[in-house]
């Protein structure tokens, strides 16, 4: 043993204790996991509930015996949920207006965003605050009021109704979001294109789009999680099963009078959710570049 | 032909700030010319109003004989290299040198011999298929000259393109750039805040201070013939010493007065030049290799002096002395064979053949 580590020990057992960098990194990563875990069991416990329960057949679950277990996993729930015609619907609709609200979502965001990141215009700064300030009126304040200019179109208890309502919860954050991202990008290379010859479509097609990929993937998932978790706008404007999308459909086509369906519901929610969960596991480390663009200089 | 005229080009942002103030300049076709000075002197605002990227707020700007103020970047066959190569990130090394042409709808085999001949002359032959993130600085740089070379613009325009690099590799990509040039004769025009790089590069160096134009010529005469006290001073590494003096006459000879006890005579030969002077305060500026130790036989116009040395910089080739006269802090530089210690007095001369005697009012050499 050297002397330097013996005279450290006996400067230990002294009592005088010097703060040291492992003994504080060892604390710091004690106290993320033990937050961490807390906070991993509190958001799983539900879906973890769910997935028990739609395991579960209606008599395992009015027995009410342990609800956190079965021993015998029942896939029936499942099967007759992706059977049921009225699901299917529910499930097809909701891809429809989806993809066409993320399109939509896409053109506007990217177009409006290049315009407010890069070409400076009179008011541009307070159009990119007014964009943000639209994302932040609650949809529960809006509902009514939209219903009012829907049934002016004629479009209540129309599938369709909510590619036109649903780019009002999706398009201002997708702004935002790349209007961060745009940002990012150095002066430099939309000059460099300019000098090359670009027209401003050509340096947003050919070099905007491509080098924001990331946040434009984060856009993407955003707008299609907002879009495909909606609850209030469906259950607002949406009436029969043949026009519902899944997050209103689940809830009101799959109760029965005063008979709920657990098994069923849950089955429902989890296929549901599906699409969701997947992209994002595929799609996660682009979300959190999009996310965190500009945070750092790059 | 491709010269470019300025003319009284201006530009001031918010009415308030005016970066730079009426410039007239003329560079010849094929020219190379390196616009040099300080932070904020107003040389990148130029280049880019050259370039398009800054609209000019009075004056006109010409290139190849036609007026560009309202052409756009696009229009007015350009190439420019940036400071941080400004590279597309998502293309190859070849679909960055071709983006320019593809736009211009060159044909295909066309882009290939171009972007090949390029890439032979800056010798990047093997990095064509490779993205920006794979290459180093110096290669990035070739990369960004390549994609300027194969336009086969009228001007060539650099914006501080060697700020990013490291010291060899400035010096290296320094003298590829003068090749570059010499094998393609392009209108070049450069921009650096390095006026060795500036020296090195140019056919002619513009000097430029606070928005305006100080002097424009030939680097060696920018060097020896300055006409301000700011290009005396920011041209030459070491700077020029400058030292507060009068000019007294005494009898049919002028001498510089430098402290009660210091007086330098004025070689006869520039007495008729500065005799206007006499009785005013002027300032003496005398370059470091002109201050060196004393030699055995001295010239004529070489006066003797003893510096007692502050600080001594061995260089290797030469040793940099720093001594004060009368509190004025002064560098010389003598002979590494000289015995040259801080804290010791070192006997002197000063070479008055190369002296520059500015007026200290207008700041102009005389």
């Amino acid at each position: 043993m050297s002397g330097a580590a013996i005279t450290a020990g006996r400067v230990r057992s002294g009592g005088l204790r010097r703060p040291s960098i492992a003994r504080e990194r060892r604390w710091a990563l004690w106290g993320s996991y033990i937050a961490l875990v807390v906070f991993a069991i509190g958001f799983l416990i539900p879906p973890y509930f769910e997935l028990v329960t739609a395991l579960k057949t209606s008599q395992e679950i009015g027995s009410g015996r342990n609800p956190w277990f079965d021993a015998h996993p029942y896939l029936g729930n499942f099967i007759e949920i992706i059977e049921n015609p009225a699901f299917q619907t529910f499930f097809l609709n909701t891809v429809k207006v989806t993809i066409v609200v993320v399109a939509i979502t896409l053109v506007m965001a990217i177009l409006a965003a290049y315009a407010l990141a890069r070409m400076r215009f009179f008011g541009s700064q307070a159009f990119a605050t007014g964009v943000f300030l639209t994302y932040l009126v609650p949809e529960s304040l809006l509902f009514i009021p939209l219903f009012k200019v829907l049934a002016f179109l004629h479009l209540i208890n129309n599938t369709w109704c909510l590619a036109l309502i649903w780019p009002t919860l999706s398009v201002p954050f997708c702004t935002w979001i790349m209007i961060g991202y745009f940002s990012s990008i150095p002066k430099e290379l939309d000059e460099a294109a300019m000098i090359d010859g670009a027209s401003h479509l050509q340096m947003l097609w050919k070099i905007f789009i491509p080098v924001a990929l990331p946040g434009i993937i984060a856009a993407t998932i955003f707008a299609f999680t907002v879009c495909w978790g909606d609850f209030l706008y469906p259950l607002a404007y949406l009436f029969t099963g043949k026009e519902m999308v899944l997050t209103a459909g689940i809830v009101s086509d799959l109760i029965h009078g005063d008979v709920l369906d657990w098994g069923h519901i849950m089955a429902a929610n989890i296929v549901a959710s599906a699409p969701p969960v997947i992209i994002y596991a595929f799609l996660m480390d682009y979300y959190i570049a999009g996310l965190t663009a500009g945070a750092t200089k790059g | 032909m491709a010269q470019v005229t300025l003319r009284k080009v201006s530009k001031s942002y918010d009415q308030h700030v005016q970066a730079v103030k009426a410039v007239d300049l003329d560079i010849a076709d094929e020219e190379f010319v390196v616009l040099v000075g300080p932070s904020g002197c107003g040389k990148t605002t130029t280049l880019r109003m050259i370039a398009g990227l800054e609209e000019i707020s009075d004056g006109e700007i010409s290139i190849g004989g036609e007026l560009v103020n309202d052409v756009p970047p696009r229009d007015r066959d350009i190439a420019m290299v940036f400071q941080n190569y400004a590279l597309y990130p998502h293309m190859t090394v070849f679909d960055n040198m071709a983006f320019g042409l593809k736009l211009r709808r060159f044909p295909k085999d066309e882009i290939k011999r171009r972007v090949d001949e390029a890439a032979r002359i800056l010798d990047i032959g093997t990095l064509l298929a490779r993205k920006p993130k794979a290459l180093s600085g110096g290669q990035r740089q070739r990369v960004a000259m390549g994609r300027a070379i194969v336009r086969h613009p009228k001007v060539f325009l650099f914006d501080e393109p060697l700020s990013n690099l490291d010291a060899k590799l400035r010096v290296q990509m320094r003298t590829e750039i003068k090749k570059v040039h010499q094998a393609v004769r392009t209108t070049t025009v450069y921009v650096t805040h390095d006026q060795v790089e500036a020296m090195t590069l140019a056919d002619r160096v513009v000097v430029m201070n606070h928005g305006v134009i100080e002097q424009v010529g030939p680097p060696q005469e920018l060097y020896h013939n300055p006409v301000t006290r700011f290009v005396a001073g920011f041209i030459g590494s070491p700077a020029m010493n400058f030292l507060p003096c009068r000019l007294e006459a005494v009898g049919n000879q002028l001498m510089l007065r430098l402290t009660d006890t210091l007086r330098l005579p004025v070689p006869p030969a520039r007495v008729d030049r500065y005799s206007s002077y006499k009785d005013r305060e002027a300032v003496l500026g005398i370059r470091p290799e002109h201050l060196t130790e004393l030699k055995e036989q001295p010239k004529p116009n070489v006066v003797r002096f003893d510096a007692h040395l502050d600080v001594t910089e061995p260089m290797g080739m030469e040793i940099m002395v720093h001594f004060r006269i009368d509190g004025t802090a002064l560098c010389g530089r003598v002979d590494p064979s000289t015995h040259a210690e801080a804290g010791e007095t070192l006997p002197m001369s000063a070479d008055l053949n190369h002296m520059h005697l500015i007026d200290a009012d207008t700041g102009r050499v005389i």
